[in-house]
């Protein structure tokens, strides 16, 4: 018989052990899949997963910068998480914020302003309008109790349509229907490099990084969030302002959302596209919520996806497949992923019958 | 066969050597075009000066019709010319493609390829930082005027292969006219576009004035789905066509959704970037399609023996760079194929115009002039007169069509 037991509180060297066995195992099963459907030898499908990210100097900083795309939005969303509140907007939250960025970059590089002042416009509406996407459901939530789910949910689809809008309206070249690289000649409002161009992304998310880290664990705000999250009523008992506290955490979400929009368009993609956060608001969920809602394991969790993702389309590549396959892999690997939080809850254990009948 | 192949092939190679390189263009100079490598492979017929490693990239992948296209003639020329190839696959068309050109650079390449036309500036973005590897973004539009060595476009004069694909339609409602399904003035085709710009619109222009040569009364009406690849959308716009009063459907965009949505109904289709007719046997009439091999040989064979290719290259009929699929019998009008044939050769003669000023009004009134292109939309031309010679010249400006004037007799349905 298979008995099924929560677990009581499992170390951490423990629950990381079972979290690191998991992803051994899932790594093995896809190795498995490949040599299964392709005979391929299974050390070229482990060293095609690594040649992914880290196969030349330049893959590694493209395995950095998405790392850090993606670790900025799940450092946006843990707040809310932390609250008990299901933000899965970001999507759209990242949408505004990189449409506000190239709406910025289009009309004042057209008024032939500088880039010296458009890059603050750029990083004030970006925040803004991240900010601003987030707050109203959180406004709604406070007001009249909305769900919170559904509502982020809409105003997803929402940015995506405003975003198309613009897309058609700044076409460029006309009848595109879409924007192409904004001010390719000119370069204005694009964000500088530091050092390379992968750099200045790295380090305003590993900034925020940290301002997460102290935000949510040595100031009155991160604790106050966290008791919402605990118990409104406890909340309340103690004279924490429950709503606000919504609508705050909920703007400091899509604020963040706000600047990995602007980090996509000023720094990296210098257009936008309804498709230019490419599903990682979703993504960075998981991340959050496989480091536990902690920033700093937050940058293992993200890293570790979007090493697995870009290795398991590697060895697409590698052995002559089409992305589906390293979509099918990658799927695998999050199945695996995944299923280890049960196995760190849950305490499986096997029972003979013959000690049952005693 | 293989030898048949191989004929063909070295054929389709001289034609492209000699085709596109009069008036137009002039051929670059020589560069320091790739490292020269030493000749290890002395196998090969072509005293190959460099060793070339061709890259390839794709928006979608092969079950999108045009990428296909674009990935058959390129594995079909590194297979001729005996060069190793990587192809990546599902490049959207953002700052993933320039990462995906530096990659394959990164790896070897020294000519590399992108399909879709918005790849471009992100392959010109490349190519700047990779000064010793040529870059070709096909269907693209800006090589002539970037001014960056080693960044080049490509195209075909796809609207002949389209005027020729109209005739078979014409031929095809003329067809059911006499059949007495439908009156003279009922005669309406429907085209599925995907972005309303000028390779669409030159592309359905010049499908319906070949549909309009042997079918005079012949009317159109045109969506747009507003994506390359989009199979519901697509299939709902040949739907809404076919409900508005289409006898008889073509698409210009890459999924099955428009010849699929034909087949269900029973509406015979011409289709686009090759034969649709296992899929779609009882609606299937022909196919035009660019043949991109001839220009894939002609870039790398140019780089084996050292020499730098064309900035913009313009693939035709006689490079045969413009193919049509076989006429599918079953469905066609009698006397299709030799139609046809007879149509091509006056096209290649230059004694039939696709764009004749004779045969089409905007607004009624005959096209007198028209310029060229204007690459900001700014309303001012950057190149001359298009008009001359008693037809708008199509492609002779740069590869790419610009040809972008709504003309009687096509509606374009919001």
């Amino acid at each position: 018989m298979i008995q099924i037991s929560k677990r009581g509180e499992l170390t951490r060297s423990k629950a990381l052990l079972i979290r690191l066995l998991a992803i051994a195992l899932g790594i093995l099963a896809c190795a498995l899949i490949t040599v299964i459907t392709t005979r391929q030898n299974p050390l070229l499908v482990l060293q095609a997963l690594v040649k992914g990210s880290f196969g030349s100097s330049r893959r590694s900083w493209i395995f950095f910068q998405n790392t850090a795309i993606l670790l900025c939005i799940a450092l946006a969303v843990t707040p809310a998480f932390k609250m008990r509140c299901w933000n899965l907007g970001a999507e759209g939250q990242v949408l505004a914020g990189a449409m506000a960025t190239a709406a910025c970059m289009v009309l004042m590089g057209r008024a032939g302003l500088s880039t010296a002042v458009i890059i603050p416009c750029m990083v004030v509406s970006s925040i803004i309008a991240g900010a601003l996407w987030a707050a109203i459901p959180a406004f709604f939530k406070a007001r009249f109790n909305t769900n919170e789910t559904l509502f982020t949910l809409m105003m997803n689809y929402v940015a995506t349509q405003i975003v198309a809008y613009f897309c058609v309206k700044w076409e460029n070249p006309k009848g595109s229907c879409k924007i192409g690289v904004i001010n390719q000649k000119t370069n204005l409002g694009w964000l500088p490099e530091l050092g390379n161009k992968y750099i200045l992304v790295l380090a305003v998310v590993a900034l925020l990084t940290l301002f997460m880290y102290f935000y949510l664990n040595y100031t009155k705000h991160g604790y106050e969030l966290t008791v919402v999250g605990e118990s409104d009523n406890t909340a309340r008992y103690v004279g924490i302002k429950v709503n606000r506290v919504i609508i705050r955490t909920m703007a400091l979400s899509g604020a963040i959302c706000g600047i990995a929009g602007l980090l996509l368009v000023g720094g990296i993609n210098h257009t936008v596209a309804t498709t230019i956060a490419g599903g990682q608001g979703f993504t960075a969920v998981m991340v959050s919520w496989l480091a536990n809602f902690n920033p700093l394991s937050m940058i293992l969790s993200s890293g570790l996806l979007v090493f697995l993702e870009t290795g398991a389309n590697e060895l697409a590549t590698s052995c002559g497949l089409n992305a589906s396959f390293g979509d099918i892999l990658t799927g695998v690997l999050i199945f695996f992923i995944i299923g280890s939080e049960f196995f760190v809850n849950y305490h499986v254990s096997f029972r003979s019958k013959k000690k049952e009948d005693k | 066969m293989k030898k048949l192949i191989s004929l063909f092939l070295a054929l389709t190679l001289c034609f492209s050597l000699v085709a596109c390189g009069g008036s137009k263009e002039e051929a670059k100079t020589e560069t320091p075009a790739a490292e020269a490598a030493p000749a290890a492979e002395g196998a090969t017929t072509e005293p190959a000066a460099v060793t070339v490693k061709a890259g390839l990239i794709t928006l979608h992948d092969e079950n999108s019709g045009y990428d296909k296209n674009f990935i058959d003639a390129f594995v079909a020329a590194c297979e001729y010319t005996g060069v190793e190839y990587i192809i990546k696959s599902n490049i959207p068309e953002s700052s993933e493609c320039y990462d995906a050109a530096c990659e394959l650079a990164d790896d070897g390449c020294n000519v590399i390829f992108s399909d879709s036309y918005g790849h471009q500036p992100y392959m010109l973005q490349a190519a700047q930082e990779f000064p010793e590897v040529q870059f070709t973004s096909f269907t693209g539009d800006t090589a002539n005027l970037d001014g960056v060595e080693n960044f080049h476009n490509a195209f075909a004069t796809i609207y002949e292969g389209r005027f020729l694909a109209g005739v078979a339609a014409g031929m095809k409602l003329n067809e059911m006219i006499e059949a007495g399904e439908f009156t003279a003035d009922e005669a309406k085709m429907g085209y599925v576009g995907a972005m309303p710009y000028a390779e669409v619109k030159s592309g359905y222009t010049s499908f319906y004035l070949g549909a309009k040569s042997v079918c005079p009364t012949v009317t159109m009406d045109v969506v747009f789905t507003g994506s390359w690849y989009d199979e519901t959308l697509e299939k709902e716009g040949a739907e809404a066509l076919i409900k508005g009063g289409a006898k008889l459907i073509s698409q210009h965009a890459d999924s099955m959704g428009a010849p699929n949505a034909c087949e269900a109904a029973g509406v015979p289709n011409v289709s686009y970037n090759g034969s649709t007719q296992t899929a779609c046997p009882n609606t299937f009439i022909v196919s035009s399609r660019i043949n991109w091999t001839p220009y894939y040989i002609y870039a790398i064979t140019s780089l084996q023996v050292g020499s730098n290719y064309l900035t913009d290259w313009c693939g035709s009929l006689s490079t045969e760079s413009v193919l049509l699929t076989e006429v599918n019998e079953n469905v066609a009008a009698a006397g299709t194929a030799a139609a046809i044939e007879e149509m091509t050769a006056k096209l290649i003669a230059g004694e039939v115009k696709v764009f004749d000023t004779a045969t089409f009004t905007v607004g009624g009134e005959p096209v007198a002039n028209c310029f060229a292109i204007d690459t900001d939309g700014d309303w001012v031309a950057d190149t001359s007169e298009a008009v001359y010679d008693g037809a708008f010249n199509e492609s002779v400006f740069r590869s790419a069509p610009y040809f972008a004037l709504d003309i009687d007799g096509i509606t374009i349905l919001e």
